[in-house]
């Protein structure tokens, strides 16, 4: 059994949903990818706050 | 020289009165009357409503930072406004009763020639039977989610001794708004019982007046990923079956006991729920400033909404949802009576709803109400401030500044757990906050702009944002740099 798909119970409300697998939560907390993403996000953050000034 | 009188000193008082002060200089007054010693920054309380964080962690006194910035402080709360003056003289002023310590009671007439209702809200605890009654805990106030860490602690040793909890989290009305710090607050319970190592006896549910999850009051919003364009109940389902958390949605709770709760669902039908912890938002109310005429006669329902939220330039007649448009949302947050009267954050009414209105056939509504908080609240802010300053400064016919939600975005990180290397956040983009679906047929956004993702750089940006905006607040140097 996949841990991440044990919390879906059949026919019951996440039963339609998506959920992520080992290696997208790995990646989560993976710190040399989220600093990337830490660069990325706030370049994106940046960009809409001055779209909103 | 003009007076400018703020109402309020939250996020977008505190923003409307320390640029005031700036553009005006010493040749003008700025007063802010706010019942409140401390400023709060707000998104933090739910930290401090795990154990996370210090009250004084979120909190700083306010007299230094005003007495700093030349702005007179009254710590008092206004009670009325007098637009038109008095019979004895034309001059328009607000009715404030002081709650500083040693001055309780004493009340006080400030006139003004421009005014900023910034109040925020009132929680209403009293709508939901019970919901006041202490059964259940918030993190509204730095001081409610120190109580409310003090009751998680409590749940969390007895589960250290082997009892099973069930925690009940969300809205406690069907009229709320706020389901965004609910949503951070569940989801920090979550990370703290995992962190005890609790986590194998907690049921943790989620309850809301969303008519699904992801709503958060905005009509959810879509987002583009992996060549999709995917709505955010997808994700919102996603991160509550990964962290095992099951969900009540479309719901009014319409009682509150201990250990117990009473609500009505979408589709009429009625359910309780237990619980052993329970932390339920309030629904906001105006704070239930009165408005009195020239001879004394009220005119409150001229001035406020019936909710008790200041009108301001919005199209307060749209009528059903088929109706709405961008367009009815206010741009310059002016009172349409009078135009030394301004409205801002919380404190202005909205023309009607973001999310669809719905309610159950017995005739409940049940929908959240919009969101105006955190970066769209500060730019209302700071439009307000600039419009005033430049009617004094330029003159009366300058031209008002603009701030329509309906044209702005909003950057909006919301914590799903704190830790430097184990925190993760749903850092989020949403562009424009209100949806404009003329302009962008389908999703009502810019899906360029509008986008999400859950991880550990969120909760890090989550974490900075903490201390500039605190940094911001204290107007420490460079502070004007730091954007709302």
């Amino acid at each position: 059994m996949k841990k991440e798909e044990s919390n879906i119970k059949a026919y019951e409300q996440n039963y339609t949903t998506m959920v992520p697998g080992a290696f997208a939560k790995k990646m989560r907390t993976c710190v040399i990818w989220q600093f990337f993403r830490f660069i990325v996000l706030n370049i994106k953050m940046l960009i809409v706050v001055s779209k909103s000034h | 020289m003009a007076r400018v009188v703020i109402l309020g000193g939250g996020v977008s008082g505190h923003t409307a009165a320390t640029f005031a002060a700036k553009w005006l200089g010493s040749a003008h007054e700025v007063v802010v009357v706010t019942p409140n010693s401390k400023w709060n920054w707000i998104p933090s309380n739910i930290w401090v409503g795990v154990g996370e964080m210090s009250k004084e962690e979120v909190t700083f006194d306010l007299a230094p930072v005003y007495a700093k910035a030349g702005i007179t402080y009254k710590q008092a709360k206004a009670v009325s406004l007098n637009p038109e003056g008095s019979e004895s003289s034309d001059k328009p002023f607000v009715t404030v009763e002081f709650t500083q310590e040693g001055r309780e009671g004493e009340s006080e007439d400030i006139e003004y020639d421009y005014v900023v209702n910034a109040t925020g809200p009132k929680l209403n605890f009293g709508a939901t039977p019970g919901l006041d009654a202490g059964h259940t805990v918030s993190v509204c106030t730095a001081d409610h989610a120190v109580h409310a860490s003090s009751e998680f602690k409590k749940s969390i040793e007895r589960m250290k001794s082997g009892e099973r909890q069930k925690f009940l989290i969300g809205t406690g009305h069907g009229m709320c708004t706020c389901q965004g710090a609910a949503f951070e607050y569940i989801f920090n319970i979550e990370h703290e019982l995992t962190k005890a190592g609790v986590r194998d006896l907690a049921d943790i549910k989620w309850i809301s007046n969303e008519s699904f999850l992801g709503d958060f009051g905005m009509g959810g919003l879509h987002m583009k990923v992996g060549g999709y364009t995917v709505s955010s109940k997808i994700f919102t389902e996603s991160l509550f079956t990964e962290r095992d958390v099951s969900w009540i949605i479309g719901a009014h709770v319409s009682k509150v006991e201990a250990g117990r709760i009473e609500y009505e669902l979408l589709d009429g039908s009625t359910g309780e729920e237990e619980f052993d912890f329970s932390m339920l938002i309030p629904p906001f109310a105006g704070v239930g400033l009165k408005a009195y005429a020239k001879d004394g006669s009220d005119i409150t329902s001229t001035v406020f909404a019936p909710n008790g939220f200041m009108k301001v330039d919005a199209n307060y007649g749209a009528g059903s949802y088929e109706n709405w448009k961008a367009s009815d949302w206010p741009a310059t947050y002016q009172n349409p009576t009078y135009d030394n009267m301004f409205a801002c954050g919380i404190a202005f009414a909205p023309p009607h709803g973001i999310s669809k209105p719905m309610s159950s056939p017995n005739g409940t509504p049940i929908n959240p109400t919009p969101p105006r908080t955190g970066m769209p609240s500060g730019i209302i802010g700071k439009a307000v401030a600039h419009s005033i300053c430049d009617k004094i400064l330029k003159g009366e016919n300058a031209p008002l500044r603009e701030a329509s939600m309906a044209d702005m975005g909003a950057a909006c990180v919301a914590s799903a757990g704190k830790g430097i290397f184990d925190g993760t956040a749903a850092a989020m983009t949403v562009y424009p906050v209100v949806p404009d679906f003329e302009k962008y047929p389908g999703t009502g956004r810019d899906t360029d702009y509008t986008f999400g993702e859950v991880g550990l750089a969120g909760h890090w940006i989550k974490h900075i944002l903490h201390h500039m905006f605190i940094y911001k607040a204290k107007l420490k140097p460079g502070w004007t740099l730091i954007p709302e």
